[in-house]
């Protein structure tokens, strides 16, 4: 056997393209389901040639002001959660980083839910999306410096456990002291994660912030691999830590930050799509980072789309959904790290 | 690449490692780093590495400061074989030793046929060509050392820094390892490495540095950095000393209380 051709598997980069090529069709086919799926009657032949041709009818309006933007955000704050779990998975060099069990969506659910009460939201349309960034971007800063000190995968729980418990008693704290109790239970089902009721202004106004978010996580993906080997190496290869870390920080910040600030908190996304995806990149961090956020936004809108052909009313939250999968999920895997240790 | 560390100074959480080292490594030779354990061994090769920055002294590469050859050109000349051997996914060996051609590649480029070469020489030379499609949890703790060793020379550096590289080695493959390090030199390489066993040091390197609390005890020629008065003192220890096929070969026979330790 020739060992130019043992040594790296040439058809493992021809396996990773077709991959991606798969996920991105599931996605365009998912995306389309979702747009498809919803309560009201809708024909989409006919809403789209109103829509294309400025005719504001019902049809043109049920998918311009419903299903698109239901459907887009969807995909978007998927594709994020993904993404943002592989990249924080990589950085932290552990497979149970996940921006919801880290306490990163709970803190930047937190900082939507200042700005809700402080009267910035009115202020201007940014203000929710850039406290969610805030608060998302504090917990990553927070749980970075504990597990900077060669902590552990117990410390590195144990902090997300602190950050979600103080992050769930400020916001509780919050909706105590809410003027109104119709108030406080808009931020409660606001709280679950859902999709439904969302309209474009709020796909525009999170789009950029989650590019930009996308953009730094992404461009982490060959300093992640030589992670691999452990800081030193990485370094060694020539890689600049503190400006991977900035980069990686302040991308699942933005792009987390701006997923909760419109959709609440919808957890286990970044946990379970890794997971399941990583086999298929041969282990690889960086390969993983846009497959990932491919599945992500895949398992988001089949979630999405289930919960709406259940026969449930008032119809389940999304966060509600994605938890009851997740969960049992990360009793597996833990019980499965646990039989490899 | 010649590296020169002169008078280097470093501590960790308060604590002083390193004071007053002065080392010239060049390339072609074989440098075995030797001493008891805490003596700074790690410490000193990541500050020639420059992953650690010295509290104090110069350090030089080819006499320019790090700073001004780049980090990425350091990169391509120096190579680092961390202690250890983490590896924190389960990769393919193949995969593992790819990461030793990051230096060389632009962002988001495939692997060109010059690191495929790399690579391949690299996994021949360390002996785990036949391991290139096994991840790494499914070898044993010697083999992943090899593939470890093998990603180090996919660097094809000048210099080669590697911590503790015999760590898990069978005997036959600690004698293929240093003799490979000693081909690496040969070639025109620059080797530094840090070693427990006495007899190898002496055998296969070109020359031997030995650490004691921090400072430079000895640097020389193995026969004379291997003097039982160097040994009592760094180590504490009495060695045996024997001749096999006229190479000099020396054991730890029994502990000698040092008179230093009882006056701390």
């Amino acid at each position: 056997m020739n060992p130019a051709t043992t040594a790296i598997p040439a058809e493992s980069r021809s396996r990773y393209r077709f991959l991606v090529a798969l996920l991105t069709a599931l996605l365009l086919a998912m995306t389309a389901l979702s747009v498809a799926v919803g309560y009201a009657e809708l024909d989409l032949g006919a809403a789209f040639s109103d829509w294309l041709a400025g005719r504001a009818t019902l049809p043109a309006l049920v998918l311009v002001e419903l299903r698109l933007p239901r459907a887009l955000l969807g995909a978007l704050v998927g594709f994020s959660l993904g993404l943002a779990g592989a990249a924080m998975q990589g950085l932290l060099r552990n497979p149970l980083a996940e921006p919801g069990l880290l306490g990163i969506s709970s803190a930047a659910a937190f900082g939507a839910v200042v700005v809700f009460y402080s009267g910035f939201a009115g202020a201007f349309l940014l203000a929710l999306p850039l406290g969610g960034i805030a608060g998302a971007m504090l917990a990553t800063l927070l749980l970075y410096a504990l597990n900077g000190r060669g902590a552990g995968t117990m410390a590195l729980i144990l902090a997300g456990v602190a950050i979600n418990s103080f992050a769930g008693a400020m916001t509780s704290l919050a909706l105590n002291l809410a003027p109104n109790p119709y108030a406080a239970l808009e931020i409660v089902f606001w709280l679950m994660g859902s999709l439904a009721d969302r309209s474009m202004a709020h796909v525009w106004l999170v789009l950029p912030l989650m590019l930009l978010g996308w953009a730094l996580l992404l461009s982490s993906a060959t300093a992640l691999d030589g992670l691999t080997l452990g800081e030193d190496t990485a370094r060694s290869l020539g890689f600049d830590l503190g400006w991977l870390r900035a980069r990686l920080i302040g991308g699942a910040a933005l792009a987390v930050g701006a997923s909760v600030a419109v959709t609440g908190a919808i957890g286990f996304v970044g946990l379970v799509v890794p997971h399941l995806l990583r086999p298929l990149v041969g282990h690889r961090p960086g390969r993983l980072l846009l497959v990932s956020g491919l599945g992500g936004a895949i398992l988001t809108l089949a979630a999405d789309t289930a919960l709406r052909l259940m026969p449930i009313r008032p119809e389940l939250k999304l966060g509600v959904v994605t938890a009851l999968i997740g969960a049992p999920f990360l009793f597996s895997l833990i019980q499965r790290m646990r039989r490899a240790a | 690449m010649q590296i020169e560390a002169r008078d280097i100074a470093v501590s960790l959480s308060g604590k002083p490692v390193l004071r007053g080292i002065d080392l010239s490594l060049r390339a072609g030779e074989m440098v075995g780093l030797i001493g008891p354990n805490g003596a700074g061994k790690t410490t000193l090769l990541r500050v020639l590495a420059d992953l650690l920055p010295a509290d104090a002294g110069s350090l030089r590469y080819d006499g320019l400061i790090a700073k001004a050859l780049g980090r990425r050109t350091l990169a391509q000349r120096i190579a680092f074989l961390a202690q250890g051997g983490t590896v924190h996914w389960q990769l393919r060996a193949g995969a593992v030793v790819a990461l030793g051609r990051l230096p060389h590649r632009r962002p988001f480029a495939d692997l060109g046929p010059s690191d495929h070469a790399a690579i391949t020489r690299a996994m021949a030379a360390a002996d785990v060509s036949a391991f290139a499609g096994r991840t790494l949890d499914s070898l044993s703790g010697g083999e992943r050392m090899r593939v470890l060793l093998a990603r180090a020379l996919a660097v094809e550096a000048q210099m080669l820094l590697a911590d503790e590289p015999l760590a898990g080695l069978d005997p036959l493959h600690q004698l293929e390892a240093m003799a490979l390090l000693r081909r690496t030199a040969r070639a025109g390489a620059g080797v530094v490495v840090v070693l427990h066993d006495l007899s190898l040091a002496g055998r296969f390197c070109d020359r031997l540095v030995l650490l004691d609390q921090g400072r430079v005890l000895a640097d020389g020629t193995p026969g004379a950095v291997l003097e039982d008065a160097n040994l009592a003192r760094a180590f504490g220890v009495e060695v045996a000393r024997g001749e096999h096929h006229g190479q000099p070969y020396v054991l730890p026979w029994r502990p000698i209380r040092r008179e230093d330790e009882t006056a701390s």
